[in-house]
């Protein structure tokens, strides 16, 4: 049923590109989404400490997501982000707001140091919100008449973009906070773990709103999640999902460190598994094919040599590089 | 608010804003890294503590416009698809490309590596973090291969062919990217980078002899970017103007524009120093001109013919007094650089290079010389390539995203505030840094909490101790 051909390719190179994206600065944005419930600093600098080395790197993928896009699917590219002009501006301003708080907060005096804290939490929520809503407005549906996006500037704020915004909120935060457990100890780790069963529970019941709201969205998705024979490959997402569901659980009461963030990392594939599900095999949903929106063959095939021999390179020095960083992170009284 | 606008020209002011921003910081940076490695391979060569005191004391501002940089850039790899879908569906297939190897083999290279330059000397050992910094360095460099190769086929494009819908399309990807253009474009911007750092630590390093003559680090720092810019401001300015012989060759319309020449002449056109193109009128008013030097200059004999944009129709003129006096800056500007560099040889020759206050004057003067040369650099550029996104095939006026004036008018409002409120704090911080002499004992900006290294990292110094113990 899917016929392995080079625009099928390019949607999952991009699909994995935005996936990493989401998970990696995922986990980032969460910390800066739960910035205001840890009000001291010495927690503070811990938790900006655990991914200072590596927050430019988690970014980047985000640039190969969007540069991507624009070299294999251009007019998928070029239909989507006019549609979802507001959501974009957002998020852009705030990632600006947050990564550039890593470097200023530890540039300033006591007081203007809050200044970039609340930069740092604010400009992650905008961004996270813009996403999740950017998100809700692509499976939503976009108005296309001929190679351009025909909708109005605000099309994109409706319900159910505003429900997928908090949505991916909870599930940063979940990602931010299982985070934590993993890289921190003492009093910071326990308030880490509270949170982590708190955010479990919403984060199951955003993927459950979630998922009840897409099938009346269109007709379509209602069909491919639903229909027989689709229901044999539809059908073990949920069922996944209640298993990881259950391994997180056990590790978050047995204490296991190390577990919850992978097992949360899983949750957020299967959720996007099962986005990809109600997408496939459109690009901009209901409207343009990944074939419709495909560059031209040699531009495809071109950038293929650099994906299969940069991607695991890149792969292998970014674990390298948070390998050198591996461990616990504990508060020092030194530089600051 | 915004009705009734032209949401092109908002378009049009939101990319030259943000573009102006961001070109600032990898204009530093490229160079900065570079010196940096420098800095590094001279620490461990040789053991003496001043180059990893300088080390580190460039490190902390390298950190803060590297942040910036990053944040600014990835407002422009999105600006193609909101404010200029038109053109990301036309130029997509060819500029994507181009766009998505500088993420994989530059950008990717220079995050990964960041992160253990920034913060992981002690961790990974000398010869490790070494290498983590000359990636970052070469990464710099890769990133401007790039898309300074995407910019110039923009200008100069060839090796491309049109698809079925419209698009452009790669039929040569050497051509594409190793496009007329180009070789002239990367030198000229890769040297414009070096000098600009060159001036800034230059700068620093003369701010802070003329407060103390005998530190050391101010001392090696200003002779390091004094040797630079005597060698590397005459390379440029020859290598400006072969790119200038190139553009001729290639946008002979930019020339007419750069040079204010509104008439053609048939036998040798002047050189205009200064005047005021009026473009209505046809001509540059108040002209202060050298006769026949202009064909001189662009042919090599003084009774060359040149044309003039009389020969071009009005509708594809380039705005001409943006591009005559951005492009007089620009070189106005590297004349000083030149200035500089002789004047330091001079006193250098003389024994008084670190004694020659005027010099030091001269010098933290020239500061952000590097800055302004490069802005005005890309004004010309940029400004004397229009009314077209492709040369001469794709208008800007069909580039643009079918947005109303409103949308595109409010993001850019959002985003002078926002640039204001962020990049002039973070200037302020650099200079913060900048207006502490280097010392010392200079630590880098790892504040290293990582319980593995806690254990082992000495106390403050350490490593520079260690290293001048060598």
């Amino acid at each position: 049923m899917i016929a392995i051909d080079l625009p099928t390719i390019w949607a999952f190179i991009i699909a994995f590109a935005v996936f990493v994206y989401v998970v990696m600065d995922g986990f980032d944005l969460g910390l800066g989404i739960l910035f205001p419930l840890f009000p001291a600093k010495a927690d503070r600098d811990v938790i900006m400490n655990s991914v200072a080395p590596v927050w430019d790197g988690n970014e980047t993928w985000l640039v190969l997501g969007g540069g991507g896009m624009m070299a294999a699917f251009p007019l998928a590219y070029a239909v989507l982000m006019p549609a979802l002009y507001t959501p974009m501006i957002a998020m852009l301003i705030g990632l600006i707001f947050r990564g550039v708080a890593f470097e200023f907060r530890s540039r300033t005096t006591q007081r203007e140091s809050n200044r970039w804290d609340i930069a740092f939490a604010g400009g992650s929520w905008l961004a996270t919100v813009a996403q999740g809503i950017a998100l809700g407005a692509i499976l939503q549906g976009i108005h296309v008449e001929g190679r351009h996006y025909a909708g109005g500037w605000w099309d994109w704020l409706t319900p159910f973009s505003i429900l997928t915004g908090l949505a991916l909120v909870v599930g940063y935060a979940l990602l931010g906070a299982t985070w934590l457990v993993l890289k921190t100890e003492g009093e910071l780790r326990n308030k880490a773990y509270g949170l982590s069963w708190s955010l479990l529970f919403a984060m199951l019941g955003s993927i459950g709103a979630v998922s009840i709201a897409t099938p009346f969205l269109h007709i379509q998705y209602a069909q491919r999640w639903f229909t027989w024979p689709n229901v044999i490959l539809t059908a073990p997402v949920p069922i996944a999902v209640a298993g990881v569901t259950l391994l997180l659980l056990s590790s978050l009461a047995r204490r296991q460190d190390s577990q919850p963030f992978f097992l949360s990392l899983v949750l957020f594939a299967l959720s996007y598994a099962g986005l990809g599900i109600s997408m496939y095999p459109y690009i901009v949903p209901q409207s343009i094919t990944i074939w419709q929106a495909a560059s031209p063959e040699n531009s495809q095939i071109f950038m293929l040599f650099g994906v299969a021999v940069l991607v695991p390179l890149i792969l292998g020095y970014t674990a390298w590089a948070y390998w050198v960083f591996r461990g616990k992170v504990r508060p020092e009284s030194g530089y600051h | 608010m915004f009705e009734g606008w032209d949401a092109v020209a908002f378009a049009r002011a939101q990319f030259a804003f943000t573009m102006s921003f961001h070109i600032v910081f990898p204009a530093f940076t490229i160079g900065l890294a570079s010196y940096l490695a420098v800095l590094e391979a001279l620490w461990l060569w040789s053991g003496r503590e001043v180059f990893i005191n300088l080390f580190n004391y460039w490190l902390k501002i390298f950190a803060v416009v590297f942040g910036m940089g990053v944040v600014s850039g990835i407002v422009m790899s999105y600006q193609f698809g909101t404010n200029w879908s038109a053109f990301s569906d036309k130029a997509g297939p060819v500029i994507g490309p181009l766009m998505a190897y500088e993420v994989l083999t530059a950008f990717f290279l220079e995050a990964g590596f960041l992160g253990v330059m920034l913060f992981g000397l002690k961790r990974v050992g000398h010869r490790l973090h070494f290498l983590a910094t000359a990636m970052v360095a070469i990464g710099t460099l890769i990133s401007a291969f790039w898309i300074l190769s995407a910019n110039s086929w923009m200008q100069t494009p060839t090796g491309y062919a049109f698809s079925a819908e419209g698009q452009f399309v790669a039929a040569d990807w050497l051509k594409v990217i190793f496009n007329p253009s180009f070789p002239y474009r990367l030198v000229h911007m890769v040297l414009a980078a070096y000098l600009t750092t060159a001036m800034v630590v230059g700068a620093v390093g003369a701010f802070h002899l003329l407060r103390n003559q005998n530190l050391a680090g101010p001392r090696v720092m200003f002779s390091m970017a004094m040797w630079m810019a005597t060698l590397v401001a005459p390379i440029q300015i020859l290598a400006g103007d072969q790119h200038g012989l190139n553009t001729l060759e290639h946008q002979p319309v930019k020339i007419m524009a750069m040079e204010g020449h509104f008439e053609s002449h048939k036998d040798g056109a002047p050189l205009i120093l200064f005047g005021w193109p009026n473009e209505s009128a046809g001509k540059v008013e108040y002209a202060v001109e050298v006769p026949k030097l202009g064909s001189l200059i662009l042919k090599h004999s003084f009774d060359a013919p040149l044309a003039g944009l009389d020969t071009v129709p009005r509708e594809n003129w380039p705005p001409v007094p943006i591009t005559f006096w951005s492009f007089r800056i620009m070189v106005g500007m590297g004349l000083l650089m030149l200035g500089l560099g002789l004047l330091s040889l001079l006193m250098r020759w003389r024994g008084k290079l670190y004694e020659f206050r005027l010099l030091h004057m001269f010098a933290v003067a020239m500061g952000p010389a590097g800055f302004v040369a490069v802005l005005a650099g890309w004004i010309t550029t940029e400004t004397g390539r229009q009314p077209f996104t492709v040369y001469g095939l794709l208008r800007t006026a069909e580039s643009a995203s079918p947005l109303a004036a409103p949308a595109v008018g409010s993001s850019l409002a959002a985003f002078i505030v926002v640039y204001f409120a962020v990049f002039a704090t973070g200037i302020i911080y650099i200079l913060r840094l900048m207006a502490q002499p280097p010392h010392q004992g200079e630590q880098g900006p790892e504040r290293d909490v990582h319980a593995r290294a806690a254990g082992i990292t000495p106390a403050a110094g350490a490593v520079a101790a260690e290293g001048a113990a060598r």
